[in-house]
């Protein structure tokens, strides 16, 4: 298979003239006939017991349709977690129901007590506050820490300590706690990785229909996977058969994991579309979607590093309480355990790790995968503890890393790298990107800029973090074994049409990755066409013969995996039919740039030909199916590890604490690259979204366990001034595993963006002789100021 | 994000809109930058409101008597860019910059932040440091209050139920004139977390206001005691920032405490005089 030379070049991405131009289709634009519109009545009470809903003056307002309570569900399951993490013990995960509508007793500020649907929304609105609740309010806990003490108010009645589940991963903790005795040196951090709230542009949006004719549901949702909504809700929820039900996640206006999840809303819609036999639909106002989307990270962790006298890491320790809300999302048991724990391997040849992680309820909003989704966490541990470290033993914080790398491999004529904590890394040059991130910065330099401002007054720092990702998510058997209650491939099926121009239906869904555009590039370099003539398809459940969506930066590598088999499968075909109309064996013909030729002859015939041909078979072969239309599934071999190593340069203002970045470098190793500018730009929302952790964002709850920054005036989000550009560097070290040699690029500037900012803070303030440890997550100026008069 | 159910009236002149506001629980849309999210989180809800966008007289910026007159819907952006304010009242420009970003600047007015009253918005640092006298009108005629008499608490005003804000008048501030906003801003909002403004007169006179730092916007008579008529130098400067914030009630919260607030404060004021003493 040749090329045409589309692999690898700065396409700019065809999706964005619809978006660009206002003609892209969302959820919330749909408006179906007989549309209805539904709005909300949520708890004000972080942890109260409903006593009354009375919906009489609210069923008598204009315009009322329907208005259902908790108590009209009780006998529909609740929303299902998709991932069974067991207890040490060996006991399975506490799941308590997470129902539709509560009837019993709220469990955190949003969760939902009535729908109202009405025949506008203004109506819906204005009946959901005639709906009167009476409530005994009860003591809430939202700390994971201290939900785990004894007499702490429970969550669920029947969860004891409010833990879910403890878990363990690694070298036994006596070996760990052994080398940890005999090491030259510790460090110690105890930290917060804070709550963030996601933030999608698009909050979401669901408008669910029944018809009673052909016993038929459409659901359209702002979903990364809507094939997996439409299982998880049929087979775990309402029951119903899933060949009668159409889920269509149209365009998407970002996801960052929280729409990957099957919420709530999404079956009672369903449910509530056949009640009313009319379609019902709900958009999130965006402080529902503060309360309700479902939030990322909040961990709260102790870790040792252990070191010998020569610098390298001699073991590592760690304990996490994973704050998971009030009730088990989709993905949520998986995250902070196989996500998390998995990935503390880092880059470093740490041959004594031991993870151990308790998974605790509380009364706030539930969390689940977020851009990076444990990955982050787990990167922020290591590189923290690696920087601090270095500047306690006094050790350059580059030298210390390349003491202690991994050293490189190619997965190919050197064997995978088998971790302490069950992953096997497929490829790797781990000092090549921080060699290359030193060059960039030009490291002696910078550090000597730092002397002349320490010695002028001026603080600055210089922060590094090399960072591993586990992505591709993933092989079925693998995950499957790890608790996952799905396969985690995908499909992929090309459809050559008579024409010649193909359309392709995948299984992956895009909601601002450029699929259509990188997708269309694989599949026009492979078949030696126009990327004009190429149509990328997905999101919709009756196009598409299956899907486990787009997350885990899984898409080229899992779904273009998919797509390459059914291209092979095609172009094998088309061989066959090249072959019959040159009369000569298939085994002679050549597929390249488009055309099938016989080999060392200049006979050939055109792709175009070939599927002409396929269509209309008058010559052809005789024991050949017309048509040239192949579906293929992908399981894939092994995650994928793209790794990479950032560097940040801040200046710490002396008077107030205010952080500024003026440098950061990021040099990611991402696998082959079908697009550069798209990876590009993919590599900047992730570093904005990481250093938006360092520097901006952060869920507050009060311990009443009201969210007190739900809004755009008090949470911080990153915007484009706060940042100088981005100084990019890349590395190719391909995937040994997948036909394309990639590995993902969607959560890798997440994943690595945080520790550096908060190191180089922290690189800042010794330089000035404020020896500190930590500073909480976000660093805002107040926190800084404070660590600088308080050491 | 559905505001519950109103009237809304638009009308073309000052006398029109005095009429609309006898009617009980009726609000004044100006910018709409403060109301209508209120409205929105359903928060406010006044059962009518009265568009004075329209009123064109309002807009006006000029030179009367001695005063630059700015019209009460003015737009932010309006004052930021015009000449008059370049040339005779740079602190209005420089803190006009500041405010919310390029889409609230164009819509946002002088006379509704003013209003609104918000103890971290910008123009009532302004208006106090440059001896502002702010005109009120109702159906029973016309006052003019000082704005150190204007700004009572967290968003309250002098300002009466019946009547709306029509001018913000400033004494042309006499050539050699030295001053400055000097911001500090939440992230999030980018409102001020604490900001200072000053106006330095040529006999030494120093008009030090500060907004953000308590319930509404206020004037430092300490701090403008301590460095009236003294020259600007460290000594002076430094023995300002001591004598400020003398029993003010600084407000605490997400951003900042009580005592990181009032070293912000404090930090400003000191770069406000060094830069109107440069």
């Amino acid at each position: 298979m040749s090329t045409n030379g589309l692999i690898g070049r700065a396409i700019k991405r065809v999706e964005d003239k619809r978006f660009l131009t206002g003609h892209g289709n969302y959820t919330d634009d749909i408006v179906l006939p007989k549309q209805t519109y539904a709005s909300f009545v949520r708890s004000q009470y972080a942890h109260a017991r409903l006593l009354n809903v009375d919906t009489s003056a609210a069923k008598e307002m204009p315009g009322v349709v329907a208005i259902y309570t908790g108590t009209d569900l009780v006998d529909v399951n609740g929303v299902p977690c998709g991932w069974q993490v067991n207890f040490k013990n060996g006991d399975t995960m506490k799941e308590p129901k997470h129902p539709l509508l509560v009837a019993d007793k709220v469990r955190h500020v949003g969760d939902a007590i009535a729908i109202v649907i009405a025949e506008t929304i203004e109506q819906a609105t204005d009946a959901a506050e005639a709906v009167m609740v009476e409530y005994e309010e009860l003591p809430c806990v939202v700390d994971a820490a201290k939900a785990v003490q004894s007499g702490a108010p429970l969550v669920h009645d029947d969860v004891p300590n409010n833990k879910s589940f403890d878990w363990v991963l690694g070298n036994p903790i006596e070996e760990v706690n052994e080398a940890m005795r005999k090491a030259a040196h510790v460090s110690t951090l105890e930290f917060v990785n804070q709550r963030l709230v996601p933030n999608a542009i698009e909050p979401r949006s669901y408008n669910s229909s029944y018809d009673p004719a052909t016993e038929k549901y459409t659901l359209y949702t702002s979903s990364q996977n809507p094939h997996l909504i439409r299982l998880l809700m049929c087979a775990f929820v309402l029951g119903i058969p899933e060949h009668k039900v159409r889920v269509v996640s149209p365009d998407v206006g970002g996801g960052f994991g929280s729409k990957i999840f099957h919420y709530t809303e999404e079956a009672l819609l369903t449910w509530c579309s056949k009640k009313i036999g009319r379609p019902v639909k709900w958009t999130s106002e965006r402080s529902e979607s503060f309360l309700l989307d479902a939030h990322g990270r909040d961990h709260i962790t102790k870790a040792d590093m252990g070191f010998d006298a020569n610098g390298k890491i001699v073991a590592l320790r760690v304990k996490t309480y994973a704050n998971l809300g009030a009730y088990l999302s989709t993905f949520s048991s998986c995250v902070p355990t196989y996500l998390h724990g998995t990935l503390m391997q880092g880059l470093y040849t740490t041959p004594k790790i031991n993870v151990d992680v308790t998974g605790v309820f509380t009364n706030t909003t539930p969390v689940d995968a977020y851009r990076g989704a444990g990955r982050p966490e787990a990167t922020y541990l290591l590189e923290r503890l690696i920087d601090l470290a270095a500047l306690e033993m006094n050790i350059d914080p580059a030298d210390l890393r390349f003491r202690n790398f991994i050293p490189p491999f190619d997965g190919v004529n050197q064997p995978g790298y088998q971790t302490q904590v069950a992953l096997q890394y497929d490829s790797g040059n781990y000092e090549g990107v921080l060699k290359k991130g030193l060059e960039m910065v030009n490291y002696a330099e910078v550090r000597r800029e730092q002397q002349e401002a320490a010695h002028n007054g001026k603080l600055v720092g210089i922060g590094f973090s090399t960072y591993i990702e586990a992505c591709g998510i993933a092989p079925s058997a693998i995950v499957g074994s790890l608790g996952c209650r799905a396969g985690l491939f995908e499909s992929a099926h090309v459809r050559v049409q008579p024409t010649g121009k193909v359309s392709v239906y995948t299984g992956s869904h895009s909601h601002g990755q450029g699929h259509e555009t990188t997708f269309a590039q694989v599949v026009a370099d492979k078949l030696g066409i126009n990327l004009n003539d190429v149509e990328i398809i997905h999101g919709d459940s009756e196009a598409v013969a299956f899907g486990m969506g787009t997350y885990g930066s899984r898409s080229l590598s899992v779904g273009g995996s998919a797509i390459i088999k059914s291209i092979e499968k095609i172009i094998e075909k088309g061989k066959k039919i090249a072959a019959h109309k040159l009369e000569a064996s298939a085994d002679d013909i050549e597929f390249s740039s488009g055309k099938f030729t016989v080999k060392g002859t200049d006979k050939s015939i055109g792709f175009g030909e070939v599927a002409l041909t396929a269509y209309v078979p008058h010559v052809y072969p005789k024991d050949l199916e017309p048509g040239l239309d192949f579906s293929s599934f992908y399981d894939p071999a092994n995650f994928t590890y793209p790794f990479g190593c950032h560097i940040a340069v801040v200046e710490v203002d002396k008077e107030t604490g205010k952080v500024s970045l003026k440098r950061f470098i990021a040099v990611d190793d991402v696998g082959n690259v079908i697009n550069p500018m798209i990876v590009e730009g993919q590599i900047h929302g992730g570093l904005v979204q990481g250093i938006g952790q360092a520097l901006f964002e952060g869920a507050e709850y009060d311990e009443n366990g009201q969210l007190t920054n739900a809004s755009y005036m008090d949470y911080c989000m990153p915007r484009a001034d706060d940042f100088p550009m981005f100084e990019m560097g890349s590395q190719v070290t391909p995937c040994p595993h997948n036909p394309l040699g990639v590995k993902g690029a969607g959560e890798a500037g997440t994943i690595g963006a945080a520790p550096a900012i908060v190191n180089a803070v922290i690189d800042a303030l010794w330089s000035g002789g404020h020896k500190v440890k930590d500073i909480r997550m976000p660093l805002t100026s107040e926190r800084v100021w404070h660590a600088m008069v308080d050491a | 994000m559905i505001p519950a159910a109103f009237e809304y009236e638009k009308v073309k002149t000052v006398d029109e809109a005095l009429a609309a506001l006898s009617d009980s629980d009726t609000k004044i849309l100006a910018g709409g930058h403060s109301l209508i999210p209120a409205m929105k989180l359903r928060l406010n809800r006044p059962a009518k409101l009265v568009d004075i966008g329209g009123i064109t007289a309002l807009k006006d910026i000029k030179e009367q008597d001695g005063e630059i007159v700015i019209g009460a819907a003015a737009t932010h952006a309006d004052i930021m860019y015009h000449n008059l304010i370049k040339k005779h009242l740079p602190l209005f420009a420089e803190g006009a910059a500041t405010i919310g970003d390029l889409q609230v600047r164009n819509h946002g007015t002088i006379g509704g932040s003013l209003a609104h009253a918000d103890p971290a918005a910008d123009w009532p640092a302004m208006v106090l440091a440059a001896d502002a006298v702010i005109e009120l009108k109702s159906s029973n005629g016309r006052r003019r209050i000082p704005a150190t008499e204007f700004f009572t608490g967290l968003f309250s005003t002098a300002l009466q139920p019946n009547e709306i804000i029509t001018e913000i008048r400033i004494p042309v501030p006499p050539d050699g004139t030295k001053s400055t906003y000097q911001k500090f801003v939440q992230p999030a909002s980018r409102f001020a977390l604490a900001a200072c403004a000053v106006m330095r007169f040529t006999d030494g006179r120093t008009n030090i206001a500060f907004t953000g730092v308590a319930e509404n916007a206020f004037r430092d008579g300490g701090a403008e005691q301590a460095i009236a008529g003294k020259a600007l130098d460290d000594a002076s400067i430094k023995a300002a920032v001591n004598a400020a914030l003398q029993g003010v009630s600084v407000l605490g919260d997400h951003y900042a405490s009580v005592p990181y607030r009032m070293h912000l404060a404090k930090v400003y004021l000191k770069k406000a005089l060094h830069k109107v003493g440069a």
